[in-house]
C-alpha cells in the first residue's frame, strides 16, 4: 500500500515536472507530435485528441487509467487500442512505448544480472580474502584494484576493454544481442565485455565495503565466542563473520541494483547495446516525452521494487528485524 | 587455515634462571598439576612499542578446584586467560601480532608451542570459557539453541537432533525455564542473567574439564550476580571441573576460590590459599585492593578510595618493583632497592607467595597494626 502510494507520488510529480523542466508548451508538444511545419488546425486537434486542451489533473488521470485499463485512440478513420499498460505513443516514431520498452528489457536485464552476479561474487571474495589478511601483497594488490575501479569512469573502462579485447585482440567480437534462449553462448559472449565492465566499478566498491565490514566483525565478541568453541577458522570467518558483515552489503545492493538503470545507459552506449538505457538516451535526444515518461516511471518502478526486496531479504538475515 | 610455518611466534622459553618464580615447590619434579602455567609471557609488538600484556606468570590448578584472578583493569587477567585457551593465536591475523613464551600445560600437554590446529580441538572439548559480556559474546543472528548445538558438534559426531535434546538439557541444567521453547529464541529475547546461563550451557555442553569465567557477572544486575555465581559453584561441584574466575572484585570470589592469584602489570604480584591471601594478605597493593573493596556492613561513604594513582605502562614498566610509584611503602626497604631491583615472588608458607621487598616480618606489622583495624 505504502508502496503504490510512493509510485503514484513518484509519477506523479514526473508527469508535471518533466515538460516543465524541458521548457515545453502543450503547442510545442503538439507540434513535435506532427512533425514539420503544422498549420494551427492540426495543432488543436492533435491537442484534441491526446488530450493536450484538459487541465492537467484530467490529463494525469487519464494517464493513470492508461496504465491500468488502456486507452482507445479514436485518430480520424482508424481508432487504435493502446493497451495495458499504456504509456501512450512516441512523439516521434508514433510507436507504442510500452511494447519498444518491453523488446528492450531483455537485453538490459541480461546486462544488469550477469553484471550484478558478477559484482557481487567477486566483490565479496576479495574483500573476505583481504580481511583476512590486511596489509598482505594480496590486499594491497586488491585494494589498489580496487581504488582504480571506483575512480575510473566506465567511458574509460569500457573503451579501453573495447580497444583490446574486440580490435586489439578479437577475443570478444562486436555483435548485437542474441536473445539467452536462441544461443546461450553467444548471449553470453556478446555480454561478456558489458558486464566485466558495469561489474568492475561496482566490485570494487563491494570489496571495499566487504573488507571494511568484515574486519569489523572479525573484532566483535561473538567472533572470539566462536573461536573458543574450537570451530575451524574458516567455519568462524563464513558462518559467523561474513553473516554479520553481509548485512549492510544487501542493503547497498539493493540501492544499486535499483539505480543500476543508470550504469547500464553508459554501458549500453559504449558497447552499443539497444537496451533500456539506450532507448532512455535517444528518448532523452529526441525530447520525445512520451518515452522520457515511460523510461522514468519503468526506473522509478524498479528502485520501490529493490527496496522491497531488500526489507524482506532484511528481515530474513536479520532476526531482530523480523521482531520490530 | 592452520599452517605451522607460522608458528614461528612461540619463542623458546627463557632460561629458567630468569624465570621469576623459581619456588622449590614448582621446580620439584612432582606430578604436573592438571593445569599448568609457568612463566607465561605473552607480548603484542605496537607501533608505540612492545605491549607487556603478561610478563612472566606462573600458577597451577587442579580438577576440581577454583583459581581466582584479581587485579585492576589492564593488569592482565583477559590476556592471561585467552592465552590459556589458545585464542591470541587462533588466526593467521593474530598469529602475526602476538609473541608468546613460557608454557602452558594442559593435562601434561603444552599448548604454547603446540599446533593451533591441536589447540583448536581442545577448545571447547577439554577447556571452555565464558566472557563478561554475554549479549555481544552471543551472535545477534543465530538462536541460542543453534548456537550451543553448533558448540556440541564441533566435537561431537552426532545429528541435529540429538545435539538439539543436548542443548535443551542443557538450558535446563543452568536454570532456563521452557528450555524447550526458549531453545528457539535468539539472545536478544533473552535478559542479561538468561543470556549469561545460556553462555555457561554453551560452555558446559561438552563436559570441559577447565572451564574459565572472564568477569562473568560484570555486565549483571547485582542480585541476579550471585545467582549466576552460584550457579557455577554448583556445576563445578557437579562436574568437578578446575574453574577460573576471573574478576575486578576481591569480594566476588573471596568465598568462591580455592587460590587467589592477584596481578599488577601482568606479573603476579602475591598467591596462594584464598583465605590466606583475604585474610592475611602479604603485599600493599592487595591491602590497596582490599581497601577499595564495597562492604556491606560498612557505611557506603567510609568505604576506603580505590588505590591510588593509575595503572602502569605496559611499555615501559617501572624499574624495580612495577607497583612503587603508587606504593605508600616504597621508602621502606633500604638503598632505594624497590625502584632499582625487581622484586622476586617468595614464599612465605602454606603455599602464600608474594613479591616485596619488605621484610616479611614489617608485612605483617603493617597489616596488623595500620591496615587490618581500618577494614
Ligand atoms: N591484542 C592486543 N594488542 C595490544 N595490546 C593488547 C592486546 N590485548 C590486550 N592488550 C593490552 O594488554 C593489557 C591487558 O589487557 P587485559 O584485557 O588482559 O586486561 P584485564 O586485566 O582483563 O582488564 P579488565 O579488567 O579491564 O578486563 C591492556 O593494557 C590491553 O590494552
Ligand atoms: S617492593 Fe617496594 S614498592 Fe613494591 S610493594 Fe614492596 S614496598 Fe611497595
Ligand atoms: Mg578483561
Amino acid at each position: 500500500m505504502v508502496l503504490l502510494l510512493i509510485v503514484s507520488a513518484v509519477t506523479f510529480g514526473i508527469f508535471f515536472l518533466l515538460p516543465k523542466l524541458a521548457g515545453q508548451s502543450t503547442d510545442q508538444l503538439a507540434q513535435q507530435y506532427i512533425g514539420k511545419a503544422p498549420t494551427p488546425a492540426d495543432i488543436a486537434a492533435v491537442k484534441k485528441n491526446l488530450g493536450l486542451d484538459k487541465p492537467v489533473y484530467e490529463q494525469y488521470w487519464d494517464f493513470l487509467k492508461g496504465i491500468f485499463v488502456g486507452v482507445d485512440y479514436k485518430f480520424g478513420p482508424e481508432a487504435a487500442k493502446c493497451h495495458v499498460p499504456c504509456f501512450g505513443y512516441s512523439f516521434k516514431t508514433h510507436i507504442e512505448v510500452w511494447p519498444e520498452i518491453q523488446s528492450r528489457l531483455p537485453v538490459t536485464l541480461s546486462l544488469a544480472a550477469g553484471a550484478a552476479v558478477l559484482w557481487v561474487v567477486s566483490g565479496v571474495a576479495t574483500g573476505v580474502l583481504s580481511a583476512l589478511r590486511p596489509g598482505s601483497i594480496f590486499d594491497r594488490m586488491a585494494m589498489g584494484i580496487a581504488l582504480a575501479g571506483v575512480s575510473l569512469p566506465m567511458f574509460f573502462t569500457g573503451a579501453l576493454a573495447l580497444a583490446l579485447f574486440t580490435y586489439q585482440w578479437p577475443i570478444f567480437e562486436r555483435s548485437d544481442y542474441v536473445p539467452l534462449l536462441d544461443d546461450p553462448f553467444l548471449w553470453a559472449r556478446t555480454l561478456v565485455l558489458p558486464w566485466v565492465t558495469l561489474a568492475f566499478l561496482y566490485s570494487a566498491l563491494y570489496a571495499r565495503l566487504t573488507r571494511a565490514g568484515m574486519l569489523e566483525t572479525l573484532s566483535e565478541d561473538y567472533i572470539r565466542t566462536a573461536r573458543a568453541k574450537g570451530l575451524r577458522e574458516r567455519k568462524v570467518v563464513v558462518r559467523h563473520g561474513l553473516r554479520a558483515a553481509l548485512t549492510p552489503i544487501i542493503t547497498v545492493f539493493g540501492m544499486d541494483l535499483g539505480l543500476l538503470l543508470g550504469g547500464a545507459l553508459i554501458t549500453e552506449q559504449v558497447f552499443s547495446l539497444k537496451g533500456v538505457g539506450a532507448f532512455a538516451v535517444e528518448a532523452i535526444n529526441a525530447n520525445d516525452l512520451p518515452n522520457i515518461l515511460g523510461v522514468t516511471l519503468l526506473a522509478a518502478f524498479f528502485i520501490v521494487m529493490c527496496n522491497l526486496v531488500v526489507d524482506v531479504l532484511y528481515a530474513a538475515v536479520d532476526p531482530r528485524v523480523r521482531l520490530s | 587455515m592452520t599452517d605451522s610455518s607460522e608458528d614461528r611466534t612461540a619463542v623458546p622459553s627463557q632460561s629458567a634462571a630468569a624465570g621469576s618464580a623459581a619456588a622449590p615447590t614448582e621446580a620439584a619434579p612432582e606430578r604436573d598439576a592438571f593445569l599448568q602455567v609457568r612463566d607465561l609471557k605473552v607480548h603484542f609488538p605496537t607501533d608505540d612499542g612492545l605491549v607487556k600484556s603478561v610478563d612472566g606468570l606462573t600458577f597451577s590448578l587442579e580438577k576440581g578446584k577454583t583459581l581466582g584472578i584479581v587485579g585492576e583493569s589492564g593488569s592482565g587477567k583477559s590476556v592471561t586467560s585467552l592465552a590459556v585457551m589458545g585464542l591470541h593465536r587462533a588466526s593467521r591475523q593474530q598469529r602475526s601480532k602476538v609473541r608468546m613464551s613460557g608454557e602452558i600445560r594442559l593435562d601434561g600437554k603444552e599448548l604454547v608451542s603446540a599446533d593451533p590446529d591441536e589447540v583448536r580441538r581442545l577448545r571447547g572439548r577439554r577447556m571452555a570459557m565464558i566472557f563478561q559480556d554475554p549479549l555481544s559474546a552471543l551472535h545477534p543472528f543465530y538462536s541460542v539453541g543453534s548456537q550451543i548445538v553448533e558448540a556440541y558438534r564441533v566435537h561431537n559426531d552426532v545429528d541435529k537432533k540429538t545435539a538439539r535434546k543436548r542443548a535443551i538439557e542443557m538450558l535446563d541444567r543452568v536454570g532456563i525455564p521452557q528450555p524447550d521453547k526458549r531453545v528457539d529464541d535468539h539472545p536478544h529475547q533473552f535478559s542479561g542473567g538468561m543470556r549469561q546461563r545460556a553462555m555457561i550451557a554453551m560452555a558446559l555442553v561438552n563436559n570441559p574439564e577447565l572451564l574459565i569465567a572472564d568477569e562473568p557477572t560484570t555486565a549483571l544486575d547485582v542480585t541476579v550476580q550471585a545467582q549466576i555465581l552460584d550457579l557455577i559453584r554448583d556445576l563445578q561441584k557437579e562436574f568437578g571441573s578446575a574453574v577460573i574466575i576471573i574478576t575486578h572484585d576481591l569480594g566476588v570470589v573471596a568465598e568462591l576460590a580455592d587460590d587467589l592469584l592477584v596481578m599488577y602489570g601482568g606479573r603476579c604480584i602475591e598467591r596462594g590459599p584464598a583465605e590466606k591471601v583475604f585474610y592475611e594478605p602479604q603485599h600493599p597493593y592487595t591491602w590497596g585492593l582490599l581497601g577499595s573493596m564495597p562492604r556491606i556492613d560498612r557505611d557506603q561513604t567510609e568505604r576506603l578510595i580505590p588505590v591510588k594513582g593509575s595503572p602502569p605502562s605496559l611499555i615501559n614498566v617501572p624499574s624495580g618493583c612495577a607497583f612503587n610509584p603508587r606504593c605508600p611503602y616504597a621508602d621502606v626497604p633500604k638503598d632505594n632497592l624497590t625502584r632499582t631491583v625487581r622484586p622476586e615472588l617468595r614464599e612465605a608458607g602454606g603455599g602464600h607467595y608474594s613479591a616485596c621487598h619488605m621484610a616479611p616480618e614489617e608485612r605483617q606489622r603493617i597489616w596488623t597494626e595500620e591496615i587490618a583495624p581500618k577494614l
